[in-house]
């Protein structure tokens, strides 16, 4: 990191002495530059435009295709519960309130354990135990979701619906959260999945805001005769954004999760807070009824799921990014 | 009381202390779980079969997955054509400008469609190209995974060429060589090796995708390498074998997971020893 930081500042400093203004077309650089430097840079500049250019094309094409629908429902695609291909009624609200509810659920359970896990890695572990656990946590986040949903059908599912959902129907059935019959595909077997795929990114990354704050802080609580935990807590305060950063990111990628959802969830719309009833959410809808879709208004209505979904994405992604880089940028310089 | 109040500091650390090593535990432990319970199935499941020959019809057992390989190696390959240059040469703008305002609203926006949902891209894919086409192709399908590979390449590319120490620029400047032919010749083949690795580990992100696929390459289950046509890839195999009610069709997702599994893992730990090399030189 600090190698890098420093070719990054030395890089700088040559650049700025070169080009003394930068702007994106420079008539005194034309003429004072290697031509093939100016082809070099132009030539780079391009794709790197054409990067800038895809997320702008791809909203302006979902949001052409999915005029139709728009134009049809309006706010009410948003707010309907109804969704009837035969009648060509369509409203999302099942579907949004599946996705927000499975990855809420998702988010409540693996933010506990991800931040002691992180707080294990950066604090407490040695060398060699922190190496292959995080090694193990990495790799876990490269499984596709594929495998998690193949696993979820043969393993998880049926030990729902035997043993897990009877015994919680029998004991807590009394709160709205665990009524109604267990089929072992539903909103909890969707959650339990989201939550082991989203623990690596979590965990990953508050570890690493949490390693980039310098250890002068952690020594300054040693030496006012604080604790391990009380550090801790110094390190938890400085890294609160980043860790605040690492979970929007699990909630996005929990949002947009496609394939392990919906081979567990169990595929019927419904608004309910059982865990055991079927669901749906915006990606599995359009997973299961994009290639079913006859008439112009059904794909164009699952084409404004895709824009919603998107666009919540796009917005959730921003603000970590934001918050994420901010903090390590934040303390790269002191670090050194 | 003093004492006491020292007591309850440190009754507080061990508490916590416990409380960390628990969660690590209830992590790994299913997480493990997962790893070893596929790996054990696919194992199981798999014979040469599997690779070289086609999928028998319905109620026939046996068979394999030959033309499903096949199909997820083009769509990798198509999806390379289109994302490995413009990853590169976006990331070498990017390591080549780390100040500039368009750099930076590049490198911002590169980060946010790495978040984009995979079953987004598919959508657009759809849209752009199975639409005016009529019909849905391996095209449409490698163009999907071309855009989910530019985010991974255009930041692996930056890092690494950021890597590469100052002195190697300065001693191509020093002797007069163009800054252009500097990055070409010099540059690009010390950064070589960790660029080529981060474009293994796009190759592994697109080779598990399903979502974007469903509704752009399809699948099929004959043989076809024709890239108009829709084409066959492991990952909609296992999604269409895991949802059927035969044992014979379960078990051949599981070889599929397994093979897949092995592959993306070898390419993210090659991807992991070469960078740690590169840190360390």
């Amino acid at each position: 990191m600090s190698d890098s930081e420093k070719v990054k500042e030395n890089f700088n400093i040559e650049q700025q002495a070169k080009k003394p203004a930068a702007s994106f077309l420079n008539l005194k650089s034309l003429f004072s530059k290697n031509p093939g430097d100016l082809v070099f840079e132009n030539i780079t500049r391009f794709f790197a435009f054409i990067v800038f250019l895809l997320v702008f094309i791809m909203a302006f094409e979902m949001i052409k295709a999915s005029m139709p629908s728009i134009k049809q429902f309006g706010l009410k695609f948003i707010t309907g519960t109804e969704w009837d291909p035969v009648d060509e009624i369509y409203g999302a609200l099942p579907y949004i309130w599946g996705t927000l509810f499975s990855s809420l659920l998702a988010l409540i359970v693996s933010i506990p354990l991800s931040l002691s896990v992180a707080i294990f890695l950066s604090e407490f572990a040695p060398k060699w135990l922190e190496k292959p656990i995080s090694l193990l946590v990495e790799m876990l986040a490269a499984i596709p979701s594929i495998v998690y949903g193949l696993f979820g059908i043969f393993v998880l599912v049926p030990l729902l619906r035997t043993t897990v959902e009877p015994f919680l129907g029998k004991e807590l059935g009394f709160l709205p959260f665990f009524k109604g019959a267990p089929y072992g595909f539903g909103m909890m077997a969707a959650a339990i999945i989201l939550t082991v795929m989203i623990l690596p990114i979590i965990t990953s990354i508050s570890r690493d805001v949490m390693r980039s704050i310098p250890d002068s802080q952690r020594e300054a609580s040693y030496a006012l005769g604080a604790t391990k935990w009380e550090t801790i807590k110094v390190v938890l305060s400085g890294s609160k954004s980043g860790i605040l950063g690492a979970i929007l990111l699990g909630f996005g990628r929990a949002v947009g999760e496609t394939m392990a959802v919906t081979m567990v969830i169990g595929n019927r719309a419904d608004i309910s807070l059982s865990l055991f009833n079927p669901s749906h959410t915006m990606a599995s809808v359009i997973a299961n009824e994009f290639t079913e879709a006859i008439s112009d208004l059904y794909i164009s209505s699952l084409i404004e799921i895709a824009l919603i979904l998107f666009i919540i994405t796009i917005i959730l992604n921003a603000i970590a990014r934001l918050i994420v880089w901010g903090v390590t940028k934040k303390y790269s310089g002191a670090l050194n | 009381m003093n004492n006491f109040h020292y007591n309850w500091r440190k009754l507080k650390n061990t508490a916590v202390f416990t409380i960390c090593v628990i969660g690590v535990i209830l992590v790994l432990i299913p997480l493990f779980f997962i790893l070893y319970y596929t790996l054990k199935q696919g194992i199981g499941a798999i014979n040469w079969d599997f690779f070289i020959h086609m999928p028998k019809p319905v109620g026939e057992s046996g068979g394999g997955m030959a033309n499903a390989i096949v199909g997820t190696a083009i769509l990798i390959g198509l999806g390379g054509l289109m994302g490995i240059p413009i990853g590169i040469f976006a990331g070498i703008y990017l390591a080549d400008k780390p100040k500039g305002i368009f750099a930076f609203i590049v490198r911002y926006l590169t980060d946010v469609l790495n978040g984009i949902p995979s079953i987004v891209v598919g959508v657009v894919a759809y849209i752009i190209i199975v639409i005016p086409m009529k019909r849905f192709s391996a095209l449409a399908g490698g163009f999907a995974l071309g855009i989910l590979m530019i985010p991974l390449i255009t930041r692996t590319t930056e890092e690494m060429i950021r890597l590469v120490p100052n002195s190697f620029r300065e001693a191509g400047l020093g002797l007069g060589i163009p800054r252009w032919k500097t990055t070409l010749s010099i540059i690009l083949p010390a950064a070589f090796k960790g660029i080529f690795t981060g474009i293994l580990l796009s190759i592994a992100r697109a080779a598990g995708e399903t979502a974007p696929l469903l509704f752009t390459a399809l699948g099929n289950r004959f043989w076809s390498v024709q890239l108009d046509q829709p084409i066959a890839s492991m990952t909609v195999f296992i999604y269409d074998y895991a949802k059927a009610p035969f044992n014979d069709w379960n078990q051949q997702a599981w070889a599929a997971s397994f093979v897949l599994i092995i592959f993306i893992l070898l390419l993210n730990i090659i991807f992991r020893i070469v960078t740690r090399k590169s840190y360390t030189a």
